[in-house]
């Protein structure tokens, strides 16, 4: 028999994962182009309000709204950033937070116009409900398959960020803009499909949320907070950090929701202040 | 103008020693040791790249260097942050305009002058009534021939008044040694001997170092030269003995990469 | 307007003088007694969301400094003004000098924080220390009464003589009162050589050190200033609505307050009080739509500042003003 705390650390890694899911693309944007994109989670909640007409009106199966929710996304996002966004790019923090927030609040009252303020329950295949018994331990099928999720997305990611031409494009840009510039690599058309890929993870991020914290307008701007936190937790631009602060804002959030409730987010804020005072830049942070 | 005085009793106004700098694989400072005598006018030239920003950054602190040490009139002030050498007597200005875009020329040194003069933590006083930080403002404005511009906002000035303007900030802090970042970046050629007119003007007891390209600049205004090649020292010596250097040539030929 | 006159120190001492059109905004501020006495209550929330917005400029507008956590100050200047209030006695300019002075201690602290960081990193600080905050005061329910709210509040008679009425008359005229003299210390600090650094470290924070100043020495000093005045509006708060409730920390009340001051202005000194009474006025007037709609005007009219008049309302008008006049 394994002590619950396998048990509240198996459900913090999952949520880790979903979370990683949610963050990863925000933090590759902001390390390639320092833009501050609040509405993140916006795309994200798009993701998930596709997933649910898709299963709830058209009857498609889970899995077949999965890269339906990352397209939709990807595609909306790109929209925004020629239209608005890129006009941005050298503009002040201010400026980006504004607008972006600005966008923010709209997606809430769109969502909220077209799918009221009530919670989207999706009914999960049932091969993903139920648990199974690990040593004693209650594991739930549906974390189980976010973590394989969160692994998976992870080293794709890693694999086409080291060994692709894309890839490295990207990380010359991240590490040094001018120079990559320099090398005629267009840097601008590298942040268009890196911001398309990093939305529609959110968006797939949303999508695969719904079952676990449930899906409002309000998730724009909830989830928000922790994306940002483990943004900046990870540093900028960095993958393998985002996918520690992850786990890390996971766990916490999780152990403390389970062994302290009365001090409700109090742990996450207090990891995140303490992370960022002991290394400013974030964990794997360069800068 | 000042009077020279004889502070030549501490020796140097500004020495390196041993300075080294690298960026991974990369050195960008080698083993740098330099001796800047009071009141000397040097010129720090070398191809592009060869680390000449790079040592201005490393002596007024804006980069921690990887070995070595800095003194300023005897003093070591390698640990000292950017803005405590400035207080003891080391400014710089640099080759990329770096003003106060919406403040006016009177503001931006007047805000330097009551930095230096420890008046700007004064919260409860009106600015105005700091008559003589704001006469010294003005006064080196006009100096400077800036007088004309003073109340204009200095994103509205020509090019070329800023350039001035950035040397104008860095008079500001009354220095002991100023380094000069290509003063004359980016002015057009018949331009840029007014703004080293301007530099040799000032008063005899300020150790310059300045960098800059055109060869018949660095001839006309220095009494010293270092040649800087991949981050390390290639020689120095009189403006006479650098014209004769073979080696120098060569340098700017192209003909050698490393020293 | 006058050419400006040759001796620098006159040129300077004329920059903060008093123009007429101020003189007559702070006229204008006395109309609602006879206009509207039917709003003086929304006069007051008026009064002191535009103190808490100057508050917010002196950092965010001249310093440069983005906060989303400023309610942090805010809160802790209403709970301490309620606790004042409640344990020690009722008199109320006591009171704003304490809520002033724990608002300027919990600023110093953070300060230290703050001063170390720029950017996306220091917008995170602001917003985690203030989120801290908030779940701290809601976790601390034997001090703040939680989500139930602050009771228990009861003020004496302004100078011994006006009662908290219930027309918010009183109310009104004590908030408008601390905004005016506030807003005095307010505008005397950004026409001071501090008050010109802190425009240099908005303008070039990297040429600060270069010419001998220590930017974190006056980010520290200008956050612990601009901790008391949002702590004194958030004792006024609480001091005339009698009560204090979490949301005087929440997340939303930091969003505000740079929503109003962006919108109005930010580094304009008078924006923060236009932004401040625009807001408030819609909020009120549109008061009968759900919230979510409300953000979602809020929303809009945040992507047309930034994208058509990116200096808010007053840097627009200046500008059409100074076109104008080139004609």
């Amino acid at each position: 028999m394994l002590p619950p705390i396998f048990g509240v650390l198996f459900d913090g890694v999952a949520y880790g994962m979903l979370l990683f899911v949610l963050s990863v693309g925000l933090s590759v944007t902001l390390g390639l182009m320092n833009f501050v994109n609040l509405a993140h989670c916006a795309f994200a909640m798009l993701g998930g309000y596709v997933t649910v007409v898709l299963m709830r009106d058209f009857n498609w199966p889970f899995f077949a709204t999965l890269p339906a929710a990352f397209f939709a996304s990807a595609v909306v996002s790109i929209i925004v950033e020629r239209t608005l966004y890129r006009r941005l790019y050298r503009a002040t923090d201010l400026d980006q937070v504004l607008l972006t927030i600005g966008l923010a609040f709209i997606s809430v009252a769109v969502a909220a116009w077209f799918f009221t303020t009530q919670q989207q329950p999706i009914t999960m295949p049932g091969y993903l409900r139920g648990s199974i018994d690990f040593f004693g331990l209650n594991i739930g099928l549906y974390r189980l398959f976010l973590v394989v999720v969160g692994i998976a997305v992870t080293i794709l990611l890693i694999v086409t960020v080291e060994h692709t031409r894309f890839g490295a494009q990207v990380r010359a840009a991240v590490d040094n803009q001018r120079m990559a510039r320099g090398l005629g690599i267009n840097v601008d058309r590298t942040f268009a499909i890196t911001f398309a890929l990093g939305s529609g993870l959110a968006g797939l991020g949303g999508a695969l949320a719904i079952e676990i914290v449930g899906l409002d307008p309000q998730f724009a701007l909830h989830y928000l907070v922790y994306v940002l936190i483990i943004v900046s937790v990870g540093g900028l631009g960095s993958i393998l950090g985002s996918f520690a602060a992850a786990c890390l804002i996971g766990i916490s959030d999780i152990a403390g929701k389970y062994y302290v409730p009365e001090l409700g987010a109090f742990l996450i804020y207090l990891v995140m202040v303490a992370v960022l005072m002991w290394r400013p830049a974030g964990l794997f942070g360069k800068r | 103008m000042s009077v020279a005085d004889t502070n030549a009793s501490s020796g140097f106004a500004l020495s390196t020693r041993g300075l080294s700098r690298s960026f991974g694989q990369l050195v960008v400072a080698r083993d740098i040791n330099l001796n800047l005598p009071v009141g000397a006018r040097y010129a720090l030239i070398g191809p592009n790249g060869a680390g000449k920003t790079t040592l201005i950054n490393l002596m007024t602190g804006m980069l921690p260097p990887n070995h070595g040490q800095i003194l300023l009139g005897g003093e070591d002030i390698t640990a000292l942050t950017p803005q405590a050498r400035v207080k003891r007597g080391l400014a710089r200005t640099f080759q990329i305009n770096s003003l106060f875009a919406h403040l006016n020329p009177l503001e931006a040194v007047t805000l330097a002058v009551c930095e230096r003069r420890g008046i700007s933590p004064k919260f409860w006083q009106n600015i105005a009534v700091n008559k003589e930080a704001i006469e010294e403002a003005y006064d080196i404005l006009t100096r400077l021939k800036l007088g004309d511009v003073a109340y204009q906002t200095t994103r509205e000035l020509p090019y070329g008044r800023q350039r001035l303007l950035e040397i104008a900030l860095a008079l500001a802090t009354k220095p002991k040694v100023l380094l000069l970042d290509e003063p004359a970046a980016g002015v057009p050629q018949e331009e840029s001997g007014d703004i080293f007119e301007v530099v040799a003007s000032l008063s005899n007891d300020l150790t310059l170092l300045f960098i800059e390209h055109d060869m018949h600049v660095v001839f006309r205004f220095a009494t010293h030269i270092i040649v800087l090649v991949g981050g390390a020292v290639f020689t120095e010596g009189s403006p006479a003995e650098i014209a004769a250097d073979p080696g120098v040539r060569e340098v700017y030929l192209g003909k050698r990469h490393h020293g | 307007m006058a050419p400006p006159p040759a001796n620098p120190q006159a040129y300077l001492q004329s920059l903060s003088r008093w123009r007429p059109l101020e003189i007559a905004f702070w006229l204008a501020t006395l109309l609602p007694f006879w206009l509207f006495p039917n709003y003086l209550g929304l006069a007051n929330q008026i009064a002191v969301a535009a103190l808490f917005a100057l508050s917010l400029d002196l950092i965010l507008g001249y310093a440069g400094i983005v906060s989303l956590g400023h309610a942090a100050f805010f809160g802790v200047g209403a709970y301490t003004a309620g606790l004042f209030s409640k344990f020690v006695w009722g008199e109320v300019f006591t009171g704003l000098i304490a809520a002033a002075l724990m608002a300027a201690l919990f600023g110093y602290v953070s300060s230290f924080i703050v001063a170390r960081f720029r950017h996306l990193t220091l917008i995170m600080i602001t917003l985690g220390l203030g989120l801290l905050l908030h779940s701290a005061a809601n976790s601390a329910h034997f001090i703040t009464g939680g989500s139930d709210g602050f009771q228990g509040i009861s003020m004496w008679k302004v100078a011994g003589l006006f009662r908290f009425d219930l027309y918010g008359q009183t109310a009104y005229a004590y908030s408008l009162g601390v905004l005016f003299i506030v807003f005095l210390c307010a505008r005397r600090l950004i026409n001071s050589p501090f008050g010109l650094s802190l425009r240099g470290i908005r303008e070039n924070w990297v040429r600060m050190p270069a010419i001998g100043a220590d930017s974190r020495a006056h980010i520290r000093k200008v956050y612990t200033i601009s901790a008391a005045m949002a702590g004194i509006a958030g004792a006024l708060i609480a001091q005339t609505t009698q009560t204090v409730s979490l949301d005087a920390l929440s997340f939303e009340r930091s969003a505000d307050v740079v929503v109003m001051l962006v919108l109005g202005g930010a580094g304009r000194l008078y924006g923060g009080i236009v932004g401040a009474s625009i807001f408030l006025i819609a909020r009120d007037q549109f008061s009968g739509i759900a919230p979510q709609y409300w953000y979602f005007w809020i929303g809009v009219l945040l992507v047309m500042v930034v994208m058509l008049l990116p200096n808010g309302i007053l840097g627009g008008l200046s500008a059409l003003l100074a076109k104008w006049r080139r004609k």
